[in-house]
């Protein structure tokens, strides 16, 4: 499992994982189809918006147009950052095929990675209309000019497929402790759609709250990387959350780490 | 005829008894999720009414109403309907529909009461909760009439959802690998939380008349509160009908399409 291995079998993979994307074409547009909330909470926020303006705890003023890019941007990021590998680990684990990918020589993980990101290229056909339309609808105004925080936005957009892989590797691993993490799973779905900014920019959540979701990794998954694209930070405060984003991303690649080499141990492959 | 299938039924919904009696660390789990869940879906609303009295011509107390009829028909989708679209999308994975089309009964009713979730009353109790707080906000209950059109369109609500159930299961005969189909199901009805008024345009026409989420949560809502127009009453009942109707039509067609895998 030596790190050249992996790379040089990462073509092969990611063309496969390409593959299965294609053939599978009908079900990733029922997913795309689950992952319209973003235009849902479009109409609701802008109606809300409509007699006057969102009046934010922190001073911010939600109008309109505001909502409208930031929706657009959420639909946008959340099919740049997806993953499942939580569900397919917990099939792999409860029908025992995982034990066939533990005989080879590459990390099961680095599989999952690779059929994650290899979805990519499909989800572009999806994401590529609402750009354009976004482009249309708002007009330029609302995007940064500044190249820095263009690249902050690539860099959180990174961050935040990492953070919903390893979260999803996280819950996978919990089934070879427990048999089905399923359950585990609806938890941090439902947690991950109010914090993280999926159904309304975070910063309209009471004070209170505000402190405990910045420490979250909900928002770094969906939130920051918008709020950059909508310009809503500055470069000093752009880093400093990048800097938070990538020390959730240290944390749960340990976890997962700690989860994957204990859980592993006890591992039997039933059904297999 | 009639007499048989109140029988299966029953027979079924004691076996889903007996399975949730023997997995009674669940019911824990999905106690705590549930009530989890349903605070959860109300901060978005406590959000909304934060710095404002009205939504779209709602109070919080009224829009509290439709909340709660949201998480009361989500409790009825998580314990009955859920599941057997869940057992029926691992049949037709497997292939074992097989055995279920080759029993002497309609296999659409076989399907549909496979499996029920009987720890979801806790959902119902909450939602109960919901409503109640709803009407202390208010500062009035709701008349007797109120009362029996709400449940009369409860019915027709449970009516459309189990038909757009039916639609879903359909569209997995055409589409084998639909893990995902659940999951489309509950984040279309998810718009339902918020009161109709607050769309306008297509989402409004669709959310009216293709996914009538207007039917199931709002006009009960209004209903309670004594602002629902008889007539409207009158087409939500017959609308539902059309659309259980609808359903079962697609449903004999889809079927005949099957073709059993990897058997």
């Amino acid at each position: 499992m030596s790190v050249r291995g992996t790379l040089r079998a990462a073509p092969t993979l990611l063309r496969v994982g390409f593959a299965e994307a294609i053939a599978y074409r009908a079900e990733m547009f029922v997913w795309v189809l689950s992952t319209t909330m973003p235009f849902v909470m479009l109409a609701l926020w802008t109606s809300v918006a409509r007699d006057q303006p969102v009046l934010a705890p922190g001073g911010a003023r939600f109008g309109s147009a505001d909502f409208i890019a930031y929706f657009l941007v959420t639909f946008v990021v959340r099919q740049l950052t997806a993953s499942w590998a939580a569900w397919e680990m917990n099939y792999e684990v409860r029908t025992g095929t995982l034990a066939t990918k533990l005989l080879r020589p590459l990390n099961p993980i680095v599989g999952y990675a690779a059929e994650n990101l290899s979805a990519l290229p499909m989800r572009f056909t999806v994401i590529v209309p609402v750009v354009v339309a976004a482009g249309f609808v708002t007009g330029a105004a609302p995007f940064p000019v500044d190249p820095v925080l263009w690249l902050a936005f690539c860099a959180a957009v990174v961050g935040g497929w990492l953070l919903t892989f390893l979260a999803n590797i996280a819950i996978g691993c919990l089934a070879l402790f427990i048999q089905s993490s399923i359950k585990v799973m609806d938890v941090y779905l439902v947690l991950f759609f109010v914090f993280s900014g999926y159904l309304f920019p975070i910063q309209l959540f009471p004070p209170w709250l505000r402190g405990v979701v910045d420490w979250l990794p909900f928002r770094y998954q969906i939130g920051l990387p918008v709020e950059l694209a909508v310009s809503m930070h500055d470069r000093a405060a752009a880093f400093s959350l990048l800097a938070r984003e990538g020390v959730l991303v240290v944390a749960l690649a340990v976890l997962v780490a700690v989860l994957w080499k204990r859980g592993l141990r006890r591992f039997q492959a039933y059904g297999g | 005829m009639l007499v048989r299938y109140l029988r299966l039924l029953w027979i079924q919904l004691r076996a889903s008894a007996l399975l949730a009696a023997q997995y009674r660390s669940d019911f824990f789990i999905d106690g705590v999720i549930a009530i989890f869940w349903a605070t959860t879906a109300l901060i978005p609303l406590l959000v909304v009414f934060r710095d404002r009295q009205h939504l779209a011509g709602w109070t919080f107390g009224e829009a509290l109403l439709v909340s709660g009829w949201f998480v009361l028909l989500n409790g009825v989708l998580d314990g009955a309907i859920n599941p057997g679209l869940q057992a029926v999308v691992d049949h037709i994975r497997k292939g074992t529909l097989d055995f279920i089309l080759l029993k002497p009964a309609d296999a659409q009713f076989l399907v549909s009461v496979s499996r029920f979730e009987v720890w979801r009353v806790t959902t119902l109790a909450l939602a109960g909760g919901i409503l109640g707080y709803a009407f202390h906000q208010i500062g009035h209950g709701p008349s007797f009439f109120g009362l029996a059109s709400a449940a009369l369109l409860l019915a027709a609500a449970t009516v459309l959802l189990y038909s757009l159930w039916i639609l879903t299961v359909s569209a997995a005969f055409y589409v084998v690998k639909v893990d995902n189909l659940t999951y489309l199901f509950s984040s279309i009805f998810d718009a339902a939380r918020w009161p109709s008024s607050v769309f306008r345009g297509a989402l409004r026409f669709v959310f009216t008349f293709v996914v009538p989420l207007a039917l199931m949560t709002t006009y009960p809502a209004e209903a309670l509160l004594g602002k629902l127009e008889g007539t409207t009453l009158v087409y939500s009942v017959l609308g539902a009908a059309a659309f259980a109707f609808f359903a079962r039509r697609v449903w004999l067609r889809s079927i005949g399409r099957y073709t059993s895998a990897s058997s």
